[in-house]
């Protein structure tokens, strides 16, 4: 931890999480004002002294329903990026332990499901399984399991060989010990990383589901709908669409950067 | 180039296309929520849901479905839409072109722009230059296209500047002047987020090959810094971008659907959100198929790219 803050880009991305995490833990707590009270006599306002960033079309605090939305916006990417992770993971190692035909199966299907845009897949299975944050959750996380199961699989291929897994072999160690015990933990640094960079991918991806109308629904206080909400009044109050768009930009800007060096500590090859 | 390189990878693109349209139909099928249940709305009786599925042969196993699905589709008849009651060819042959000349002027857009930053930044490492471009290839990343969108409609086509039309489409036969005039906010916005990522790609691939002893053979012998960079670093630093690039088209298939849908752009996108939204099954499975095929095909066209570049790649 303290060596991914003594890198540049770590350090940046590490204080945008931080900011982040607080908006999560204490966003309720601190926002001004309550993100669902109507003001009509403060409408599509700009920023001033009582409206740090201004009001939407119904008197709503723009700050306070930024702060509210922190946390479903950023524990849709958590969310959706474990259970990709887990999913993709377990595949992926099944996959890189079992060898020869188990393996080609599996990972000819892994391929051609990444020849799928993961847009387009998502939208997909949420159409399928009807809307909603839950479901759109559920469906990025199925969207993100070939990738990851790609990646480790060929975490795992690099450390099958080596003597340590032998020798686990060797000594009768059953299967799932050899997995859980001498794999696995040599195997999860690239996990890892991908992991954290893929949670701005979802954060943006459930933004996009919300905008689309298919995530999350009014009158909740997701960062993507408050822009798909504000379009009507972008031209009237621009406010409206850029306080949710940094918002969203700062938190995957986070995870990337943070992501970034990560990798370069895990991996001193990619360093540049 | 050989032969059996070309065929390999054909052959291991249909496979993928073929594993494709089995996942398409399959989530289009085995999910809840089948094509009778789609036609009839939420509200319909069990029996009248499996009256018209056993109608439309949902009672059949779905091995049988799928052939019966693909060999046809594979014949050239592709259904007719559910809402829009027109052959889902003629549909998509019409949205098809309009969604290719977005992506081709965002991917020529691309080219021009982020090649020669991703080398700029590349020459001058940690100089102003490369910390402008890597701060812009971080905020690019972390944007959504929708956010890009929104925000490049709020700045260039306010109603009082009235520079660009805030969406909407005008065919090129109608008034080509017209056609550009809405062609470049959406072009704008897929052309940014791809730039951010690709000029990256390039400054890094560029670094590697610029601390290479061969460009420091070439530049002891003396010659010009130009040379250098283009003959002996760019060359080989383009093999790694170009399978960044078409890589890339996936991304750019994914946002072109949510920019269209932003901008009014009447293509493959807007046409699949449309058949999303009336839950238009044969458009839904025959648009997802297309895109999985253009990405597929991207592929091939960016290997055998690379294999031209690099002659390590064919005979490995």
């Amino acid at each position: 931890m303290r060596e991914v803050l003594h890198h540049p880009t770590g350090l940046v991305g590490a204080v945008l999480l931080s900011v982040i995490g607080l908006a999560v833990v204490l966003g309720p707590w601190v926002a001004p004002y309550d993100p669902q009270m109507f003001n009509s006599m403060a409408r599509l306002q700009g920023p001033s002294a009582a409206h740090w960033l201004g009001t939407d079309q119904f008197g709503r605090d723009i700050l306070s329903r930024l702060l509210d939305g922190a946390r479903a916006t950023i524990l849709f990417g958590l969310g959706a990026t474990l259970l990709g992770v887990f999913a993709g993971a377990a595949i992926g190692i099944v996959a890189g332990v079992s060898g020869r035909a188990v393996d080609s199966v599996i990972m000819r299907v892994v391929d051609g499901l990444l020849a799928v845009p993961d847009l387009l897949f998502t939208l997909l299975i949420v159409t399928m399984l009807g809307g909603g944050l839950g479901w759109a959750m559920v469906a990025v996380a199925v969207a993100f399991t070939p990738g990851m199961a790609r990646i480790a699989r060929s975490a795992v291929l690099s450390v099958r060989t080596r003597e340590f897994v032998q020798a686990a072999r060797a000594r009768g160690e059953s299967f799932a010990y050899v997995i859980m015990r001498e794999v696995l933990p040599n195997a999860i640094g690239p996990l890892i990383v991908e992991a954290t960079i893929r949670i701005s991918f979802a954060i943006m991806l459930g933004a996009t589901l919300s905008f689309l109308g298919l995530g999350a629904q009014p009158p909740s206080t997701d960062w993507g709908l408050m822009i798909a909400e504000a379009r009507q009044f972008m031209f009237r109050n621009p406010w409206m669409v850029a306080a949710p768009g940094v918002a969203i930009a700062l938190a995957a800007m986070g995870f990337n950067l943070f992501g970034d060096a990560l990798r370069d500590l895990f991996d001193p090859r990619s360093r540049r | 180039m050989t032969g059996g390189y070309l065929l390999r990878r054909l052959l291991a693109m249909l496979l993928v296309l073929a594993i494709v349209s089995v996942t398409v139909f399959a989530i289009t099928i085995i999910l809840p929520g089948n094509a009778a249940v789609m036609i009839l709305g939420e509200y319909a009786t069990p029996d009248q849901i499996a009256a018209l599925g056993k109608e439309l042969g949902l009672d059949r196993p779905w091995h049988v479905q799928y052939l019966a699905w693909i060999g046809s589709v594979l014949q050239g008849d592709w259904g007719t839409s559910m809402r829009l009651s027109l052959p889902v060819a003629q549909v998509i042959g019409e949205a098809f072109w309009r969604s290719a000349a977005l992506a081709v002027a965002a991917l020529l857009l691309v080219c021009v722009v982020a090649i020669p930053l991703g080398v700029l930044a590349a020459m001058r490492r940690g100089k102003l230059a490369d910390l402008c471009v890597g701060g812009f290839a971080y905020l690019g990343t972390a944007v959504p296209e929708f956010v890009t969108a929104t925000l490049l409609l709020v700045f260039l086509a306010a109603p009082e500047r009235g520079w660009f039309p805030a969406g909407g489409y005008t065919s090129p036969g109608e008034s080509l002047r017209g056609f550009l005039h809405h062609l470049v906010l959406p072009t704008l916005t897929l052309a940014l987020i791809l730039t951010a990522h690709i000029s990256r790609q390039v400054r890094s691939e560029m670094s590697d090959v610029l601390a290479s002893d061969y460009i420091r053979a070439a530049r002891l012998k003396g010659l010009p810094e130009g040379t250098v960079v283009m003959r002996h670093g760019l060359r080989n630093a383009m093999a790694p971008a170009v399978a960044v690039i078409s890589l890339d088209v996936g991304y750019l298939l994914g946002g072109i659907i949510v920019v269209e849908e932003v901008f009014a752009w009447p293509g493959l996108g807007r046409l699949m959100i449309y058949a999303l939204q009336n839950r238009d099954l044969p458009v839904i499975q025959a648009v997802t198929l297309v895109l999985a095929a253009v990405y597929a095909i991207s592929n091939l066209v960016s290997d055998l790219v690379i294999a031209a570049l690099d002659p390590r790649v064919r005979y490995a």
